[in-house]
């Protein structure tokens, strides 16, 4: 019997008797973020990063019992040690690493290794057994510099300006819209509106301390306000609804790691892509795989046969996980909008 | 080469077709002459024989790559397009040179055609290094194909216009037949003298009215001749100073995608211009304008399609004889005259449009009854005495139109295409109303624009309700009007209606779902069994 394993509810270990991202509802789970594919409602108790608690509260309801651990803090389940470190990906969000008679699992959850200012930085952990997402298993995702991109968003939206249109960019209301904010803050960029979702986590981000520049929420503008120059940022299930005809003559950017392949930008009719993610690239999976030094390497989420196959053919023994909750790949991305925090 | 990528990324960036042809007229205005003639070869859809097959491509790639064979074709399976895949893969470099783009076409890629396996090899190789991440890819999309960015030829030519200041017609024509992508051939669009566009220069189409009175309202019927009503592309055809020109109506210069009209026009006497309509005929019948459209918007004919889809001219009007505009004549002696010229040309491909033998407004009736039969789509009454006008005017032709079958349908369900590039939703099916409820009674494919069907692909992904495999089940929100060419009942049918052809006519943004017709309307279309 292995340290973790997985069953009809998800990753499970047993021997401490709790759960790491329950695909539904049970006694004791441990949340790596606040993402709806992972944070799921319902179980009895939570414990999840000291720094995620209030969007993790905007996300499970404030009666859900939830524990909030500091960076590095160990909790002790039956013999099992457990502590949360920093993976990057959204604010709090967390690796989970357990450590059982000297044998160490790391459950990676979602991350990124790139430096992000509304989140604490992926710190790479030395372990037996690594769990890893592979959103973006394929070598063509090798990520811009962030500066590269936010300059392009910057210029994207002047232009805009300049032809006296609104610029509309989807991110996802949690996490990507934040850190989009925070690249702005210094450029001079706005007004800044947003979409009630975004708005209401954007608060939390500021409750927990994270600078961001003003916003507004576009709703609370009188009718017939004229929206020319602004940026708004929507989370993408906001594309093609009547909430959008507010801001008058428009341009149309999403944000997102998928915006790497050119026919997905093209088949959601959008002016601008911007392949901003949340997630590792191509060569940081494999750095972090190095970096970790596991001698075994589960892979969920996304590409995962392929970036095992890939593992494997390097002589890292790996193998494929289910994941529940995963959105549908590319073309369907759409669907998946509000689960998938890429 | 990099303003040539910020042109091919300007016009990428947005669905606004105003702000790709704003960037074209920049490049256009900016550019040197030697890049800017490539631009306009490359942008109005020509391209290079193929100079290297794929399977070559991938395998240099995926060596330079260093990604094993069978992760490269996972990641082409996920972008969907090879030049794209390649230029994602390859490591990242800075880009240092700037060579010009006519340098780059002239002695980078047309040579490629000429050179053996190795020199190719080591030619891709090097370009790849020289290039960066965006200019990789518009180079991989030379080497292997359209750019398809929503640009057309058209587009093209609008864009020239503006930024060369000359009418768009006369780029059109200068466009024409052998243009060759050279500095001088560019510098050549924007000369002042433009004697040489009249030479190639139709007459104004002469349109007719739909008739709205009753038949007897137009006097004697002896004074007038009836021909079928054709569903095809007007057309003038112009024999001149030995050349050949057949413009649409859409005022487009189109001689080279109907060779075999072209080349029977070859034979006609200088300074003649026929009046007519382009049509699909096969063994003495029209084939339906869908066949007609596999022609249309497509650069090179292939052997298969001019052997499928043959197309003729139904002349029915003579313009200019003998060099002499005879518009003034009488519609009688044009007619005359122009069964001369084309029983002297003898070819299958200009055929004399058949007058109709009538003697009363009855046999004009009779003929009417008997157009959905003859594939026509309805008759055309011109006075014997009419001169050919400019533009529209009423009283001396008219068109008295079938009435086509069509019908307000809701988009139920939506599933992708095929092909490689699979990810589009673009068959439909729609239904109407039976009783509160839409039942499904026709799946259409063709009729919308690439930009609807991405702005509809978008929206049905959003829109889904079930999912049954490919088939999605979608929000009935959409309407649309369909056409169709004949209407039976059917037992197989859970409507109990069975359409030909069905078709997409437009997307009828301005109807709400519960405007769409319903299933009574439909069966009183139904032809008598």
């Amino acid at each position: 019997m292995t340290l973790l394993q997985l069953n009809e509810h998800g990753l499970y270990c047993r021997t401490g008797d709790f759960y790491i991202d329950p695909w539904g509802a049970v006694d004791r789970a441990i949340i790596t973020h606040a993402h709806g594919d992972h944070a799921r409602w319902g179980s009895r108790s939570y414990a999840g990063a000291r720094d995620g608690e209030r969007v993790l509260r905007t996300r499970l309801g404030a009666t859900a019992d939830i524990t909030s651990l500091s960076w590095g803090e160990t909790i002790i389940m039956n013999g099992v040690r457990v502590s949360l470190h920093p993976a990057g990906h959204i604010l709090g969000s967390a690796q989970i690493r357990v450590e059982y008679r000297g044998e160490v699992w790391v459950v990676s959850g979602d991350y990124k290794t790139e430096i992000d200012p509304t989140c604490a930085p992926f710190e790479p952990l030395r372990c037996n057994v690594f769990i890893t997402e592979s959103t973006f298993g394929l070598p063509i995702y090798r990520w811009k510099s962030r500066q590269a991109l936010f300059q392009e968003i910057i210029d994207w939206w002047r232009a805009n300006r300049d032809a006296g249109r609104a610029s509309v960019l989807f991110a996802y209301a949690l996490g990507k819209a934040q850190r989009i904010l925070a690249g702005l803050i210094t450029a001079d960029v706005g007004p800044i509106y947003t979409h009630g979702a975004v708005e209401r986590l954007t608060r939390d981000y500021r409750d927990a301390g994270i600078a961001l520049p003003p916003t507004t929420h576009a709703t609370t503008m009188p009718r017939g306000h004229n929206f020319a120059g602004a940026l708004i940022l929507a989370p993408p299930s906001a594309g093609g609804t009547t909430w959008l005809r507010r801001f008058g003559e428009q341009s149309h950017a999403f944000a997102s790691g998928w915006m790497q392949i050119r026919g997905t930008r093209r088949s959601r009719a959008l002016d601008r892509g911007f392949a901003l993610s949340d997630h590792a690239d191509w060569p940081s999976l494999l750095e972090t795989v190095r970096e970790t030094g596991a001698e075994q390497v589960w892979v969920t989420h996304g590409y995962r046969e392929q970036l095992v196959r890939f593992l494997e053919g390097n002589g890292i023994s790996a193998q494929a996980v289910a994941s529940r909750w995963e959105g549908e790949l590319e073309g369907d991305v759409a669907i998946a909008d509000e689960e998938l925090a890429a | 080469m990099k303003r040539f990528v910020r042109l091919f990324t300007e016009i990428d960036n947005t669905t606004r077709t105003n702000a790709k042809v704003d960037a074209m007229v920049d490049y256009f205005k900016e550019a040197d002459p030697a890049d800017a003639a490539w631009a306009v070869h490359f942008l109005s859809g020509d391209r290079p024989k193929r100079l290297i097959a794929v399977r070559k491509l991938v395998d240099w790639a995926t060596a330079e790559t260093g990604v094993p064979p069978w992760l490269f074709e996972e990641c082409y399976d996920a972008v969907g397009d090879l030049a794209e895949t390649i230029a994602l893969l390859l490591p990242q470099t800075p880009a240092a040179s700037d060579t010009p783009l006519h340098v780059w076409i002239e002695k980078r890629l047309l040579p490629l055609a000429k050179q053996s396996e190795d020199q190719q090899r080591a030619a891709m190789l090097q370009a790849w290094r020289e290039l960066d991440g965006m200019e990789r890819f518009v180079w991989n999309k030379l080497i292997t194909g359209a750019f398809r960015i929503g640009v057309s030829q058209q587009l093209v030519m609008r864009a020239l216009a503006k930024a060369l200041d000359v009418e768009e017609g006369i780029i059109a024509h200068r466009l024409s037949g052998s243009w060759q992508p050279t500095a001088a051939a560019f510098r050549a669009l924007s000369a002042p003298d433009s004697s040489d566009a009249d030479i190639s220069r139709p007459y104004p189409f002469f349109l007719a009215y739909a008739l709205e009175e009753e038949l007897d309202s137009l006097g004697d019927a002896a004074a007038w001749s009836a021909e079928w009503k054709w569903d095809g592309i007007r057309a003038q055809v112009l024999r001149r100073d030995g050349a050949t020109y057949i413009w649409s109506r859409g005022e487009e210069l189109v001689t080279e995608r109907f060779p075999e009209v072209a080349g029977a026009a070859d034979f006609l006497p200088d300074g003649t211009v026929l009046d007519g309509e382009l049509m699909p005929w096969r063994d003495g019948r029209p084939l339906p304008f869908s066949q007609l459209q596999r022609r249309i918007g497509r650069k090179s004919l292939g052997a298969t399609l001019l052997a499928d889809v043959p197309v003729v001219l139904i002349a029915y009007d003579l313009l200019e004889a003998d060099g002499r505009d005879v518009r003034n004549e009488t519609f009688a002696w044009r007619r005359k005259r122009l069964a001369e010229l084309l029983g002297q040309a003898r070819s299958a491909a200009l055929m004399l449009s058949p007058a109709l033998d009538i003697r009363s407004w009855d046999d004009v009736r009779a003929a009417y009854l008997r157009a959905r039969d003859m594939g026509a789509e309805g008759l055309m009454l011109k006075r014997h005495d009419s001169s050919y006008g400019v533009g529209r005017r009423k009283g001396e032709w008219w068109k008295w139109k079938l009435q086509p079958f069509s019908v307000d349908a809701v988009m139920l369900y939506a599933q992708p295409g095929h092909g490689r590039r699979a990810s589009l939703h673009t068959d439909y099916t729609f239904g109407v109303w039976d009783n509160g409820t839409l039942v499904p009674f026709a799946k259409a494919y063709t009729g919308l624009t690439d930009t609807e069907i991405r702005e509809l692909d978008a929206w049905i992904r959003r829109n889904t309700m079930e999912k049954f495999g490919p088939v999605r089940h979608v929000r009935p929100e959409h309407v649309f009007e369909l056409g169709f060419e004949g209407i039976q009942g059917s037992a197989r049918h859970k409507s109990g209606v069975a359409v030909r052809f069905p078709r997409i006519l437009r997307w009828r943004t301005d109807k709400k779902p519960e405007e769409a017709d319903t299933i009574e309307a439909l069966r009183a279309l139904m032809e008598p069994a």
